[in-house]
Order: C-alpha cells, then sequence, then structure tokens
C-alpha cells in the first residue's frame, strides 16, 4: 500500500465523508419525490430479506442453542439453571440477535451490493443509466437502503425468535429444564425497554449495511481489482460501523429506559 | 488518406447543416485528471444536423470530451452549451431532462447486463412509462433499423462484441434523440464488423439527419462516413457519385489535449499542417 502525507490522507478522508454524506441523504430524501422505483425496493426485499433468512435462522438458532449451554453450565454452580431463559432471551433481544444479524447480513448484502454496483461502475453502465436520463442513487441506492432497514427489522425478529427456540432445545433436551418454565422466564425477563433496544439497533444496521455498500460500488475504481477490494472494504467497514453503533444505542438505550 | 478525396467534390447529398443555433458549443473547456492535464482550451461548435467526426491518437481526450456533452463529467473551466442551455453549471437533475433529447452509445457498448436485449433497448421507454405495447413494437423498429429483430429475447452476454455495439446503437436511437454521441463504435471491433457499424451510422444520419458526434481514431472508417451515403431506394450504403463529399460531415481532430484540427474534410486534407499530414498519411 502506497504511503501519502497526513495532509493528503486527511483531504482523502474528509472528502470521502462528504461523498458518504451526500449519497446518504441523496438515497433517504429520493423516496419523498418521484420517479419512485417501488419494484426495485421489492425485488430488493425478495433478494435481501427473503435470501438472507437461512443464514439469519441457522446463525440465530445453534447462537441460542450455544447460549443456553454455556450460561447453563455456570449458573449451575450458583444453583440458578431455572434462570437460563431469562439469560438467553435477554442476550438474543438485546444484544446477540441483532448485532448477529446485523454480521451475517453484513457479510451476505453489503458485499453483493458492493460488487454488483461496483461491476456497474467499471463497465460503464451507471454512466449509461446517467445518460438515459436516470438517477443512479434513485435507482440503485435507494432501494436497497429501504429495503434493507425495512427487512432486517423484521430478520431480527426471526433471528430473536429462532434463538430463544435455540436456547429452549438445548435447555430442555440437555439440561433437563422445563419448557413451560423456560418461555415463562424468558417473557418475564424482557420488559418494553429491552425490545425497543433490541429493534431499534437493526434500523441503524440496516442503514449502515446499505449505504456502506453502495458507497463502496458506486466509488469503484479500476476494474475487476478495484470491485475486488470495494467488496472487501465493504464489509470490513459495515462491519465495524455494526459493532460501533451498537455500543453507541446500547448506551444511548440505557441512558433512556435505565437497563 | 484516399487519393480522390484530395480531388472531391462537395455535392449537396443531402441538406447541409443550417444556420439555426447550433447545438453544440464548447468555449475554452480545460479539464485535468489529477495532475495531468487531459482537454485544453477546446473551442468548437456543432451546428443542427451536423455529423462531426472526433479524430485523434488514442489517450487524447476523445471520450472525456464526448462525456462533457452529455454531461457525465464537468469541465474545470469554460463553457459548454448544449441546445442552447450551460451544462456546465446545471443540477444533475436537470441534466437528466436534458439527457433524453441525447443518444449516446459507449465504447464498450454499456449494456446492463441483467437485462434482455428487448429490456435494454427499452430501458428509456420503460422509464418514460410508455405502455408495453408500444414499447415492444418501438424495440422491434429500432433492433430492426441495426438488423438484429432476432436477438431480442437473448442477453447482453450472448451477443458478439459487434452485436453489442448494434444493440448499443438502437438503444441511443430508440428515443429519437436530437443529438446521437457515438463513443468509439468500432472501436477494438475487426474491419469487416467496424464497417458494418459505420454504414449504421451513416444509415442514421441520412434517414433522420441527426446531429451527431462520432469518435473514431480509424482513418477509413471516418473517410467512409465522410464519403458514402444510404440509398433510402436501393437500402444500401453507396459512395457519393463523382468522388463526393458529404457536406454536413466534418472534422475535429484532437492530440494531447488540444484541438489540431476544426474545419470540413476537404480543409482537412489540403491542410499543410506537419503533425495533421503525417497523421493522415
Amino acid at each position: 500500500m502506497p504511503l501519502v502525507s497526513p495532509e493528503i490522507f486527511a483531504k482523502q478522508t474528509i472528502a470521502s465523508i462528504q461523498d458518504y454524506s451526500i449519497l446518504c441523504w441523496r438515497a433517504i430524501s429520493n423516496l419523498f419525490s418521484r420517479p419512485r422505483y417501488w419494484a426495485d425496493i421489492y425485488t430488493q426485499m425478495d433478494s435481501i430479506g427473503v435470501g438472507s433468512m437461512p443464514i439469519v435462522v441457522l446463525t440465530g438458532f445453534f447462537t441460542g442453542c450455544v447460549l443456553a449451554l454455556q450460561s447453563a453450565t455456570s449458573l449451575q454452580e450458583f444453583g440458578s439453571v431455572s434462570l437460563t431463559g431469562n439469560l438467553v432471551a435477554l442476550s438474543m433481544v438485546k444484544e446477540l440477535g441483532p448485532v448477529l444479524t446485523g454480521l451475517m447480513v453484513s457479510g451476505r448484502n453489503a458485499s453483493g451490493m458492493a460488487s454488483e454496483i461496483g461491476s456497474m461502475k467499471v463497465t460503464e453502465q451507471i454512466d449509461a443509466m446517467r445518460a438515459l436520463g436516470t438517477d443512479p442513487v434513485r435507482k440503485l441506492v435507494t432501494p436497497r437502503l429501504y429495503a434493507t432497514v425495512f427487512m432486517l427489522f423484521f430478520l431480527t425478529i426471526v433471528s430473536d425468535a429462532v434463538g430463544i427456540a435455540g436456547g429452549a432445545l438445548v435447555s430442555v433436551t440437555l439440561m433437563g429444564l422445563n419448557a413451560s418454565s423456560y418461555f415463562h422466564n424468558s417473557y418475564r425477563a424482557l420488559q418494553y425497554g429491552d425490545v425497543v433496544q433490541g429493534l431499534t439497533k437493526p434500523l441503524f444496521s440496516g442503514f449502515i449495511i446499505a449505504t456502506v455498500g453502495c458507497f463502496f460500488g458506486m466509488t469503484t475504481k479500476g476494474g475487476t481489482q478495484g470491485v475486488g477490494k470495494a467488496t472487501t472494504q465493504a464489509v470490513v467497514y459495515s462491519s465495524v460501523f455494526i459493532i460501533i453503533v451498537d455500543f453507541i444505542v446500547s448506551r444511548a438505550m440505557i441512558g433512556i429506559f435505565g437497563r | 488518406m484516399p487519393a480522390d478525396l484530395v480531388t472531391g467534390n462537395v455535392p449537396q447529398t443531402q441538406q447541409g447543416p443550417n444556420s439555426e443555433e447550433p447545438v453544440v458549443v464548447f468555449e475554452d473547456v480545460s479539464i485535468t485528471f489529477d495532475i495531468k492535464p487531459v482537454l485544453q482550451n477546446i473551442s468548437f461548435t456543432v451546428h443542427r444536423g451536423e455529423t462531426r467526426i472526433i479524430l485523434g491518437p488514442a489517450g487524447g481526450g476523445k471520450s472525456v470530451l464526448m462525456k462533457l456533452v452529455n454531461g457525465l463529467i464537468r469541465p474545470d473551466s469554460g463553457t459548454i452549451r448544449v441546445f442552447g442551455e450551460d451544462v456546465t453549471h446545471m443540477r444533475e437533475n436537470d441534466l437528466f431532462k436534458l439527457r433524453a433529447r441525447i443518444g449516446m452509445v459507449f465504447q464498450e457498448s454499456a449494456l446492463f447486463d441483467s437485462l434482455s436485449v428487448e429490456d435494454n433497448v427499452a430501458y428509456r421507454l420503460h422509464e418514460d412509462q410508455v405502455p408495453e405495447e408500444e414499447a415492444h413494437k418501438r424495440v422491434i423498429e429500432a433492433l430492426r433499423f441495426v438488423e438484429l429483430e432476432h436477438t431480442i429475447a437473448k442477453f447482453p452476454s450472448e451477443l458478439s462484441g459487434g452485436m453489442r455495439r448494434r444493440v448499443s446503437i438502437a438503444r441511443a436511437i430508440i428515443a429519437k434523440p436530437d443529438l446521437i454521441l457515438y463513443d468509439s463504435p468500432t472501436g477494438g471491433l475487426d474491419p469487416i464488423t467496424s464497417t458494418t457499424i459505420v454504414e449504421l451510422v451513416i444509415k442514421q444520419r441520412d434517414v433522420t439527419h441527426t446531429t451527431s458526434l462520432v469518435i473514431t481514431h480509424r482513418l477509413q472508417d471516418a473517410f467512409l462516413l465522410a464519403r458514402h451515403y444510404f440509398n433510402q431506394q436501393t437500402g444500401k450504403i453507396e459512395p457519393i457519385p463523382d468522388n463526393g463529399i458529404d457536406p454536413s460531415t466534418k472534422f475535429l481532430v484532437l492530440n494531447e489535449g488540444r484541438v489540431v484540427f476544426d474545419g470540413t474534410t476537404q480543409e482537412l486534407v489540403h491542410s499543410t499542417d506537419p503533425w495533421l499530414r503525417e497523421y493522415l498519411s
């Protein structure tokens, strides 16, 4: 990697932040003016939402399983193995469900968006679209943004549900806990603030996945090698941003709801 | 350079450019990428009905010039007016409306690889929400013009390079634009396919008299355009009688980002500029 002077690096970073902010603003505001590409939004919802379902279900389920396994072992030492349901439900709904779903969807879709749009960029298809009188941000970025934010919200709910179900399976079959007691404790452990916290995070994660993926796609340079680089950067940046924003949202929610 | 061009006549085979408002005007346009100046102080005018051939060695800034006309990139200095509107200071949203009057054929075709030939050609019509039946009829018409009706259901990856270029021409002309930009339509093609593409450009020029800018670095393509016309009776491309030269076809020669020549075919072949003479020989 070539070394650049701190001045050039700072200028490039600020220019990238500016471009990213403009892209985000345009992607959001485009939905409030015509033309709106509803068909593209539904197509993206299918691709991002339904397409990501298998990995989200598998990840959520086995995370719930392993969470129950690990926590039950520790709780056994304190004679509180019946609290496994509380721990699994709280961990899944507040933290692991939203974050893991965000990371899995990021790995699958931020890379997909960056490579698809990046390929279009290097083969002049984006320029062709502009030359044909279509705004590429409106046509390509806006549908992906709204589809990701909308579908990630529901994918997180699915992940939470199958995670708790996975925890139940392990608790009942391996730990010998009562299923009714497990679900009852899980339900009692969750309060309004926990659910709000867990369902606020995917809104931010969805925004990050779509905008970062599309930004790296739209700024791809340098042929196929550039597409590969954009794809890698999209996954790395979106994953890191998801975890950072997760911390910020958690802190804000604890401040608001006190837990 | 063909010898008969030097002694060629300029018959009025068709209506030449008229004195109406120019379609494209460049005034002292310069653009630099990083630290390399790509175009420097470019000025020229293209009138209605004119076919302007942009000649020059590779890397001379021809494609950049074409993108500047369409507002796809903006110059560092100077003014570009298209249909009387200053594209250098236009908002992107206004440029989209202006581009509805411009058709563009890209160097590498730039077809949407996830769409079929029909959807590619009908792209602009779909954007304008033209009814499906009407759009299909016009796609057939455009594909018939480029003699590729049979490829309507195919995808770009199933077509050869020359066929992709012809589909790209069909996509550019379907909305009956007032200006067509051909960015190296024959680049990377074999001589026979190149001739087919140039014949389509001639056919489009002589059937619709649409103003056009054609980039090429192949002299034979440029002179084929200047010396031939489309005979609407026979439906074939034929040499203009008596070694004639098409009066609406003019040349702009670029070298290292500067205009080396701006004028008619006759003026080009009689130029005494040493670089130009060497380039044409």
